[in-house]
């Protein structure tokens, strides 16, 4: 695949496969982040001013921990996501896939005082560039791993259509590209639908528009022949 | 079996997860308590062999090649279902009370290889440079400038109203706010930087360790001993302590890249992580108790210098005694 994905066995002996995050769009969620906290500090800032003395300690208690656990906070309460993260749709997880707990939040975010250096987290990116995963050096030691948040895949209607036996046996790749084409039919205008089905003419015997529509057939019939699967 | 023919066979099994899902992961966000222990109860006796069946299809569905909405469908069922089954669940209070009252004194004995070289890093330029700031006074001026100098001998003139800032009463709070945001984040840097094979640590223990001579040295030797070590022996206690630990935690993580032993780097990195970290909870907590008595203790100048000895002794008795000790009637 040319995806960067992450895939982890598990127990089950079942391998599951997580899109990765990669650098830029952590740098754009960081980014929020940022203008987050800053916010944050405003408000708090105005806020403590009316304590007097009292006030700048806490702002002082409070301006420490936006600083140091801002990210924890939001990453173990909030299932992995801060709200640049969440805006951005990736979160953190261990990577054994499971959420992310407070003990490895901590040291990711902790080490980011080393992933900053010499600024603007240059040896972080460097880092993450430099191994498959996109891991920054908090990363590699807390086990975490920032992943796109999948949003629930939409059921794929087929063509209503009668379904039909396919003329010659096929591999399991050819009937899942046949099948594939056939739930991608929403998607592809219908010029590409029958260059496509072109491809195949001399096979199916069929060119243009029924091209087309014998291969949505035959997915029906590779895949059952039965109204498509509601969920 | 045709794909849709599995379909419909399992779809009201795994219509029955997602349901289950639902209602552990909402679970964990504590929605309607009520409702979810009754749902909770019946549901969890099946959720593990659901899910195993589950893993079953997900197998069968990619062997087979099943489209790969179904599989992506299943795949993230599995996934959900993998995050709840794994979770890991901790009982918050009865860990930080077992912590304290032992786990993180067994844990510095254990990694006292580590404690003991940190130590040494923070202790040998500290003791060096204060003996020769006593001898040269003009020696500080190539650590601070005229004015930072300065700054510290007004600090503890014993003519001055208040010890250890240039402050006034009652900014108490102020100050303890700010050796929170201060001192942690020393300890934080000196840890974190250890990352890089133990060089970071290194350099912030004999960096906070020269400041802490050429300090003590040139007041010494400009008489104001006790205005400044009655300051330093109360909240010294857990601080300094505490900054030797964070070291030896950062030299913890700088090691294990150095020498990774039989394991590959990065796991020795991640294994040194999660041991490390229980040193550095405990600093954290070390570090609060020393901003408290920083503030609230160590400057308040209606206290005798003679009280400040002996309670600072008293702690440092408490501190060592604790470490050498603490937890140790487990261990058998």
């Amino acid at each position: 695949m040319i995806d960067s994905s992450y895939s982890i066995e598990t127990p089950e002996g079942i391998d599951l496969t997580m899109p990765i995050a990669g650098p830029v769009v952590r740098i754009l969620a960081y980014s929020l982040d940022a203008c987050v906290r800053i916010c944050i500090y405003i408000i708090l800032g105005i806020g403590f001013q009316f304590l007097g003395k009292v006030g700048i300690g806490f702002t002082l208690i409070t301006f420490f921990l936006i600083e140091w656990f801002y990210p924890v906070f939001f990453e173990v309460l909030n299932n992995g996501m801060t709200p640049g993260k969440k805006k951005m749709g990736i979160k953190v997880i261990h990577d054994d896939s499971t959420p992310v707990g407070w003990s490895a939040s901590i040291i990711r975010n902790l080490l980011r005082a080393v992933d900053f250096l010499p600024l603007a987290y240059m040896t972080g990116v460097l880092s993450m560039v430099l191994n498959r995963q996109f891991k920054r050096l908090g990363d590699l030691t807390a086990g975490t791993l920032v992943v796109y948040c999948r949003h629930p895949l939409e059921t794929p209607n087929l063509p209503e259509i009668e379904a039909v036996q396919s003329p010659l046996p096929l591999t399991l790749s050819e009937q899942r590209a046949i099948v594939n084409f056939a739930e991608r039919h929403k998607t592809l205008s219908s010029d590409r639908s029958e260059e496509l089905a072109n491809i195949l003419n001399k096979i199916i015997g069929e060119k243009g528009p029924q091209a087309v529509k014998k291969l949505y057939q035959i997915a029906n019939g590779l895949l059952g022949g039965y109204e498509a699967a509601k969920f | 079996m045709k794909q849709q023919n599995f379909e419909k066979l399992y779809r009201g099994q795994w219509q029955r997860l997602e349901h289950i899902l639902i209602v552990l992961e909402g679970a964990r966000m504590k929605v309607a308590r009520s409702k979810k222990d009754v749902l909770f109860e019946r549901s969890i006796p099946e959720f593990s062999k659901i899910y195993r069946q589950l893993c079953h299809c997900l197998s069968i569905a990619k062997q087979r090649q099943y489209s790969s909405y179904l599989i992506e469908f299943l795949n993230d069922l599995a996934i959900r279902g993998h995050q709840q089954l794994y979770k890991r669940k901790t009982n918050l209070l009865v860990t930080i009370i077992r912590f304290v009252v032992a786990d993180f004194s067994k844990i510095i004995r254990q990694e006292w290889r580590y404690v003991f070289i940190a130590a040494v890093i923070f202790c040998m330029p500290a003791l060096i440079l204060g003996g020769y700031t006593y001898h040269y006074p003009e020696l500080i001026y190539s650590v601070f400038s005229p004015e930072q100098a300065g700054m510290y001998e007004s600090m503890y003139n014993p003519d001055v109203e208040h010890i250890g800032s240039e402050r006034q009463s009652d900014d108490d709070i102020v100050m303890f706010g700010f050796y929170i945001r201060n001192n942690i984040g020393i300890s934080f840097r000196t840890f974190a930087s250890g990352v890089l094979v133990g060089i970071g640590s290194i350099f912030f223990l004999a960096y906070n360790g020269i400041i802490m001579g050429v300090v003590a040295g040139h007041l010494t030797d400009l008489g104001y001993s006790d205005t400044f070590y009655s300051f330093v022996i109360g909240h010294g206690a857990f601080e300094l302590t505490a900054i030797v630990f964070s070291g030896a935690a950062g030299l913890k993580l700088g090691y294990s890249i150095l020498a990774p032993g039989n394991m590959s780097r990065v796991h020795a990195l991640r294994k040194a992580g999660i041991e490390s970290m229980h040193i550095m909870y405990g600093v954290m907590l070390m570090l609060l108790i020393a901003a408290f008595i920083e503030a609230f203790w160590s400057s308040s100048q209606v206290i005798s210098f003679a009280a400040k000895y002996g309670v600072g002794a008293g702690l440092w008795i408490f501190v060592c005694v604790y470490f050498i000790i603490g937890g140790r009637h487990r261990e058998s």
